[in-house]
């Protein structure tokens, strides 16, 4: 093992968790981890807790339960939009009597939620093609390296032969960093180095896939910002490099969405899906405090599938979307309760 | 990145402006605006609840209400109380120490700290004259420490090379003593990211802080962060004494609200932005060139005098009478509001005027250059007359004969027609007003992007 993976998979993820029955969870087989540990975690963290607090004190069924409400989900980055469309709709059914206590009121609320999430929750089948080509893309810094490694851990498990391709070029040492990766995970790393042409590494990574009959590839690129032009050409160009061993390749162009980011994913997600159409998101730092709750205005725009969810810097730190597993990491299930 | 923000806040005020009397309730509903823009701009809830509420005392007093000219009275309020809030002056790095003096970096997995140690060297030794040494303590991510050894070679700056399989504190006491050695005026020490709730992790960086007593203590954060950034920073702030906080990857899109909740929940300067990948896309914060102008106040008044000053008067007035008289803005109306641009000394020197846009950093602001507008002269010059006096001609096969004939793409005249067809709407909204009404018209355009796009 490699030394700088000292910070365990499980001690990375849990420090939001100090239970002792999260480390179970951490290290669990991905395949194997039930939903539950993902709302465990989301729902055990500061904020969720803090929330319960809050809730505790307006049990009752008026217009400052609503305020509340409305204060959780901005503060969940919602959105004002999608916030006052959620809140509005449901002072109308209270002023109409149609909840018959605060509970109720959230249950319905929390029901909204899930029914706007159930749509996009649908998950990724690998198997379709073989082999089954990921494209990484998005904005700097939000996670694509690592959760290339968390997937290729995920994969492999599932007995598949994978292979990972280095098409991030441009930042200092992204090479190695992949590379840490593979060695970590035990799959193979196609790169040619800094400064190469990335579509080229792609390319011949593809090669090589066929080549040695691999189920999955997956390719890195450098993190670029959406208002960036030239580089999102490149991103086209990749894929229509690719398209040219396979036509249906890409098979899948995974956008990484940083959870703690505002109301800029919404631009971001645009972006990228006007220059090489994306297929489907991951959300990543959902360990931390923030909530992602960005996702509601994506899932209501784009209404692009949310494929999975990083909860730590570990390989094992990955999950399936759940809505509700999600909705319980914003809203407490009971007014009464201190999540 | 500010625009978007100031273009909201400005679009209140501007209808504040022009009225004689306010009463409360349409202070309150002013309120609410200003409210809902800085939520948009990912401003921190309670951030935005006490700067409603202190506007809103002074509002609702006498000042405002007993002013003569109320609605401005009202701007200056908000604008006073935003300015308090991000500060005045730019605050340096403060390394008037006994050399050397140690800047350290914490923040977040992924906010730039390893990208802005190296920028931040390269400030030192190009800008101030420094030694500057620098030295990883990320024991964690894969290739952190290669990361920054690579980055170190690129800037040209002393590297203490470390691994991961030392411990953080030791690598630091080892860096600590090199940079004495070597008698090195600046030690920046990177440290791994970490979350504010990992207990553990922010042990260690209390410790790491411990031991080397830094002069300087940085926070980076990304200005695309959301509402977390409140949370994130008091507890960063809590766990160590920070002296300042750098707000990264501002070269994008984002409303940049972190800013104003970071600077109001630590009480610490911004004191740089990162506005690129690059090791020299970084830039000292002016607070108050950004507060000026965030409210969209800045030189619009000047801009206004300039443009009246070099626009075409006989052309613009044609143009201003077509438009009251109803008739169709068309492409060759276009052409000239292009030209005369150009004629203005083009965009560079249009930008700097523009309330927020000025606060971009330069790297941004060389992005929108006239050749954009060149491009699209040209692309309008390609059409034959009769396109020009009905774009609505334009189909598949004529865009494309125009794009060749331009040598660019059929992309490109797509994106002029819309350009165009914002700029008809625009016009056609402008039955009176003539002049004045125009130039603001058209300032509002630019603001929004209606002009040739940022890249
Ligand atoms: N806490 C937490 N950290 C994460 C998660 N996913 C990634 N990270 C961390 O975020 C940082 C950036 O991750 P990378 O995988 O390098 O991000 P990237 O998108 O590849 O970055 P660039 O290639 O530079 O654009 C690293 O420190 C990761 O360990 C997650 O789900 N939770
Ligand atoms: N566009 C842009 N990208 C930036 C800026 N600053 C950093 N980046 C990019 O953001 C990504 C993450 O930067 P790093 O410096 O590795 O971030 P870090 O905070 O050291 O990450 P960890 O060590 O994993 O926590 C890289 O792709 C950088 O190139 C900036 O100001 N603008
Ligand atoms: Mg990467
Ligand atoms: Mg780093």
């Amino acid at each position: 093992m490699l030394k700088f993976w000292k910070k365990k998979p499980a001690a990375a993820g849990d420090a939001a968790q100090p239970e002792p029955a999260a480390d179970a969870d951490a290290v669990a087989a991905p395949s194997a981890a039930p939903p539950r540990g993902w709302r465990e975690r989301l729902a055990g963290n500061a904020l969720a807790r803090g929330l319960g607090v809050l809730f505790a004190r307006h049990p009752r069924l008026d217009d400052a339960l609503l305020d509340e409400l409305e204060t959780v989900l901005l503060t969940a980055d919602v959105g004002v939009a999608a916030t006052q469309a959620l809140v509005e709709d449901l002072r109308t059914r209270m002023h109409r009597r149609a909840f018959a206590d605060a509970d109720a009121l959230l249950a319905a609320l929390r029901e909204d939620m899930r029914a706007m999430l159930a749509p996009v929750a649908r998950p990724l089948d690998v198997s379709a093609a073989k082999p089954f080509v990921l494209l990484m893309v998005g904005v700097n810094g939000v996670g694509k390296t690592t959760t290339i490694g968390k997937l290729a851990r995920r994969y492999r498990d599932e007995g598949r032969d994978v292979l990972l391709a280095a098409g991030d070029t441009f930042r200092a040492a992204a090479v190695k960093q992949l590379e840490a990766w593979g060695e970590r995970d035990g799959v193979p790393v196609i790169a040619q180095g800094q400064g190469a042409d990335a579509a080229s590494v792609i390319f011949d990574a593809l090669q090589a896939a066929r080549a040695r009959g691999c189920d999955v590839l997956i390719a890195d690129t450098a993190g670029r910002l959406h208002t960036q032009g030239g580089l999102m050409d490149e991103l086209g160009k990749i894929k229509r490099v690719l398209g040219k061993l396979d036509a249906a390749a890409p098979h899948e162009v995974l956008m990484v969405i940083d959870g703690t980011t505002g109301q800029n994913a919404i631009n971001q997600v645009r972006q990228f899906r006007d220059a090489v159409g994306v297929s489907g998101l991951v959300v990543t730092k959902l360990d931390g405090t923030a909530k992602g709750g960005v996702v509601f205005a994506l899932a209501r725009e784009f209404g692009l599938p949310i494929r999975y969810v990083g909860l730590g810097e570990g390989a094992e730190d990955l999950r399936e979307f759940e809505p509700r597993a999600f909705v319980d990491g914003l809203l407490p299930e009971t007014l009464g309760a201190t999540a | 990145m500010f625009e978007s923000l100031s273009q909201r806040l400005s679009d209140t005020v501007q209808r504040l402006r022009g009225r004689g009397r306010l009463t409360e309730a349409n202070i309150r509903e002013s309120l609410r605006e200003v409210r809902i823009a800085l939520l948009e701009a990912d401003v921190a809830l309670p951030v935005v609840q006490a700067l409603i509420q202190r506007v809103q005392a002074r509002a609702v007093g006498q000042e405002v209400l007993k002013s003569l000219t109320p609605g401005q009275a009202l701007v200056k309020v908000v604008r006073d109380e935003l300015t308090a809030l991000m500060g005045t002056v730019n605050t340096e790095l403060n390394l008037a120490q006994q050399p050397p003096a140690i800047v350290l970096v914490a923040g977040l997995q992924g906010a730039g700290k390893t990208t802005t140690v190296a920028k931040l060297a390269r400030f030192l030794v190009e800008r101030k004259k420094k030694k500057v040494m620098v030295v990883s303590c990320d024991v964690y991510r894969p290739a952190a420490i290669d990361q920054l050894q690579t980055l170190a070679a690129q800037v040209g700056v002393g590297f203490f090379p470390s691994s991961g399989a030392q411990d953080p504190v030791a690598i630091a006491r080892a860096a600590l003593d090199a940079a004495r050695r070597e008698v090195a005026d600046v030690l920046i020490v990177d440290t791994a990211g970490r979350l504010h709730v990992d207990a553990e992790m922010m042990d260690e960086v209390k410790a790491l802080h411990a031991t080397l007593n830094p002069v300087e203590t940085l926070f980076v954060v990304d200005a695309m962060t959301g509402q977390d950034a409140a949370t994130t920073a008091k507890a960063f702030a809590e766990a160590l004494p920070l002296t300042g906080v750098i707000l990264t990857k501002t070269d994008g899109d984002a409303r940049g609200g972190a800013a104003l909740s970071v600077r109001y929940v630590t009480g610490r300067p911004i004191k740089f932005l990162g506005a690129g990948e690059k090791t020299d896309a970084l830039e000292p914060f002016h607070p108050d060139r950004i507060a000026q102008r965030i409210l969209g106040m800045g030189d619009v008044l000047s801009l206004v005098e300039e443009v009246e000053r070099k626009v075409d008067q006989a052309k613009a007035a044609r143009l201003a009478e077509k438009v009251v008289k109803g008739k169709r803005f068309d492409m060759n109306d276009m052409r000239d509001q292009l030209e005369q641009m150009v004629n203005m000394g083009g965009l560079g020197a249009l930008m700097d005027k523009l309330p927020g846009v000025g606060s971009l950093p330069d790297s941004v602001k060389s992005k929108v250059n006239d050749r954009e507008i060149k491009r699209m002269i040209a692309l309008i010059q390609s059409m034959t007359k009769k396109e020009r006096r009905h774009p609505d001609l334009l189909n598949g096969s004529r865009r494309a004969r125009v794009a060749r004939g331009a040598g660019q793409q059929p992309a490109d005249v797509n994106r002029l027609l819309k350009q165009y067809q914002q700029m008809e709407k625009m016009m056609s909204k402008l039955a009176s007003g003539g002049m004045k009404g125009l130039m603001r018209q058209m300032q509002g355009a630019l603001k929004r992007g209606g002009m040739p796009p940022m890249r």
